[in-house]
């Protein structure tokens, strides 16, 4: 059966059905934050990923545990498929001392290094040169890890993208930069920042190969990135993959989205990606309707208990202000 | 006599109006900056401009701050005159090659041939939660350049004032914002006007002692000099406005008449600017008067944290600096 769908063949149906319930966790992890922004209970600012899940479960989810991931400022679908605590996740965007960075990073700062999540980037293309530094430690020291790096449309226009893809490819790094195309860097329409019809194009430019992928077809961007981790893997350099998805929500909470309209939003909910997973699931027989909506319900009880967890733990204590400045 | 008509609008509408003003009258300003058309930028400064002036004269970038701050330069030497938006101070870094090694020394390394008069405006400080990479407060790195001019206007009436003068300026001018300031309200002249860059201004005269307060630590100076003043303490406060050029007669005076001097800002003290101001009064005439020794009161050497708590912690507050003034006024 998994062969019609032209898997990759080490995906086995415990895991895809693992990547259905995963994807409700980040949809449901971010209509919270949205909720509790709205309300005044989480402070800064946060960037929502709700409608991109499937360019991070997809991606994310063909990795071995050993490999790195180096996330954006939409970063928390990218956090959760790389094994993240939600529960702690959620803690630190309520800033208390049981977040992933101790009540001082919030939503642009979550890394959790131990499970090879190097970090999320309020600078926008800030980490990609990063991802090409941690690909160099795995070639150096022979460790056999693949990062892969995220970034959106906007952050390829950076000066960054264009030095660190062009590093990777002449030292034949393990990495593979994933370009979220969601069609806007906060109010800029890619259309109108670039004049190539698609971003994965550049890649002919540094002589690496690039492909674009349906953003929200978990089957696509799966073969995809397996295919592109695997040959780094084996030594034979980068790639460039562009993921084309949406983004549901505005930019962050400033945002009156008055770049787009609404006919535009309508069409791309449409296409959404958890949706079209479960249908294929469903109609492969890999999931039942009834199991379908138990990993659903059970995705959702586990945000809520993050939120309780969130509430219920102390704030950092002033002491902690100057500590972690130095290693 | 012509009549001023004066009303209270907000720092960020001072902003705009300066720009607006400025453009109507001069085709060569433009603007240049990410998300600044129909987005009206991160903080909603230039709403509404693109309507005006159309997207050649507010003209949105893509994101790339190294690449928009070198082309502010290159329009700026042939004969434009472009207001940069850097949508957080932070992100100066990115362009700070181009600011740096070729705005601040393109003149100079000419031979006094060509001129480079642009305005990089940018939001600076924390309070918003924004965290390590939004919130910074990086002003004394643009003072230590040679080249650029520095501009911290605490209020609404100096930013329209000294954006003018800036935008006049023939030079690349810093323009930091803060965005605890753009909320707040004072009374504003509805026509132009300039405040020359250099000019500090006496925000409350006092006798027993002299405070150097920029950006948004003027209004937590002025909250505590009205504590201090129920205990009988006279606190004089000067806000240079621009730290580059610096007022320096002006604190020099006013050290001589006080005999204290305490420096206050939001960045990190280590390396500061207060440090400057401080050893320029040790050098002049000014230090014969002090009665004690000078005190600066900066943010501490961590990054900005995330939790509110910890963030009000890390920047000087109302209570610090009436420590501070008491610690300074006590000794004999
Ligand atoms: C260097 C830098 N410039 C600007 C910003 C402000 N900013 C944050 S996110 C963003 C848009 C990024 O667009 P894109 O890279 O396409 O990612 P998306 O938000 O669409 O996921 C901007 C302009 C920033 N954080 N860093």
């Amino acid at each position: 059966m998994l062969s019609t769908m032209k898997l990759p063949s080490h995906i086995t149906e415990k895991k895809l059905k693992s990547l259905y319930k995963e994807m409700w966790l980040i949809r449901y992890f971010d209509e919270k934050v949205d909720q509790f922004f709205a309300k005044g209970m989480i402070h800064g600012t946060t960037h929502l990923c709700v409608g991109q899940e499937a360019s991070a479960s997809g991606s994310i989810g063909v990795l071995q545990a050993k490999d790195k991931i180096i996330s954006t400022h939409r970063g928390h679908g990218h956090c959760i498929a790389k094994e993240g605590d939600v529960n702690k996740m959620m803690a630190e965007l309520f800033g208390r001392v049981t977040g992933y960075c101790k009540g001082k990073g919030g939503s642009m700062h979550i890394a959790d290094v131990e499970k090879g999540n190097l970090g999320a980037n309020g600078i926008v293309g800030g980490g990609i040169p990063l991802a090409v530094g941690a690909a160099l430690t795995s070639k150096m020291k022979n460790q056999g890890y693949v990062v892969l790096c995220f970034f959106g449309d906007g952050a390829s226009n950076e000066g960054s993208f264009h030095e660190a893809l062009n590093l990777a490819a002449i030292w034949d790094l393990p990495v593979v930069f994933i370009c979220e195309n969601n069609q806007y860097g906060m109010s800029g329409p890619v259309k109108e920042m670039t004049r190539i019809e698609n971003i994965a194009e550049r890649a002919s430019a540094y002589g690496i190969p690039g492909k674009v992928v349906d953003g929200n077809d978990m089957i696509e961007i799966m073969n995809t990135v397996h295919e592109a981790v695997e040959k780094a893997r084996e030594g034979n350099g980068p790639a460039l993959i562009e993921m084309k998805t949406y983004r549901w929500k505005g930019h962050s909470k400033s945002d009156a989205k008055k770049y787009r309209t609404r006919e535009e939003e309508t069409e791309w909910r449409k296409k959404d990606g958890i949706k079209r997973f479960k249908d294929l699931l469903i109609e492969e027989k890999i999931l039942s309707e009834e199991e379908a909506n138990k990993l659903q319900e059970e995705a959702k009880k586990e945000i809520e208990e993050a939120v309780k967890f969130a509430e219920n733990s102390p704030e950092p204590p002033l002491e902690s202000l100057l500590e972690d400045v130095y290693a | 006599m012509t009549e001023i008509k004066i009303r209270e609008i907000t720092y960020l509408e001072a902003v705009r109006e300066a720009m607006s003003q400025e453009m109507r009258q001069n085709e060569d300003v433009f603007i240049l900056g990410e998300d600044i058309g129909v987005y009206g930028g991160a903080f909603g400064v230039t709403r509404g401009m693109i309507e005006e002036f159309g997207p050649e004269r507010v003209r949105n970038t893509p994101i790339s701050e190294a690449a928009i701050a070198g082309g502010a330069v290159g329009a700026a030497l042939t004969g434009m005159r472009p207001i940069l938006e850097l949508q957080f101070s932070d992100f100066i870094t990115i362009a700070m090659d181009q600011l740096v090694n070729q705005a601040a020394k393109t003149r100079y390394m000419f031979g006094g041939k060509g001129k480079v008069p642009m305005v990089v405006r940018t939001p600076a400080g924390s309070g918003t939660g924004a965290a390590a990479q939004h919130s910074q407060s990086l002003e004394a790195w643009m003072a230590h350049i040679p080249g650029l001019k520095v501009v911290q206007p605490s209020n609404a009436y100096d930013a329209k004032g000294l954006l003018k003068a800036a935008m006049d300026d023939d030079n690349p001018v810093i323009f930091y914002e803060h965005k605890l300031l753009y909320r707040t309200q004072c009374n504003v002249p509805e026509e132009q006007y300039s405040i020359p860059l250099g000019k500090a201004d006496i925000k409350r005269e006092g006798k027993d002692v002299t405070i150097v307060a920029t950006a948004i630590m003027v209004h937590k100076t002025l909250e505590a000099a009205t504590e201090l003043e129920k205990e009988g303490i006279d606190v004089e406060i000067i806000d240079p406005r621009t730290i580059v050029p610096l007022d320096e007669e002006a604190i020099i005076e006013s050290v001589k008449k006080t005999g204290r001097l305490i420096v206050v800002h939001e960045a990190v003290k280590r390396g500061g600017f207060g440090g400057e101001i401080a050893s320029m009064i040790a050098e002049s005439e000014a230090f014969d008067y002090l009665d004690s020794p000078i005190k600066r009161l900066g943010g501490l050497a961590v990054p900005i944290p995330y939790n509110p708590t910890l963030e009000k912690a890390v920047v000087p507050q109302v209570p610090d600096i009436i420590e501070a003034v008491k610690e300074t006024v006590r000794f004999k």
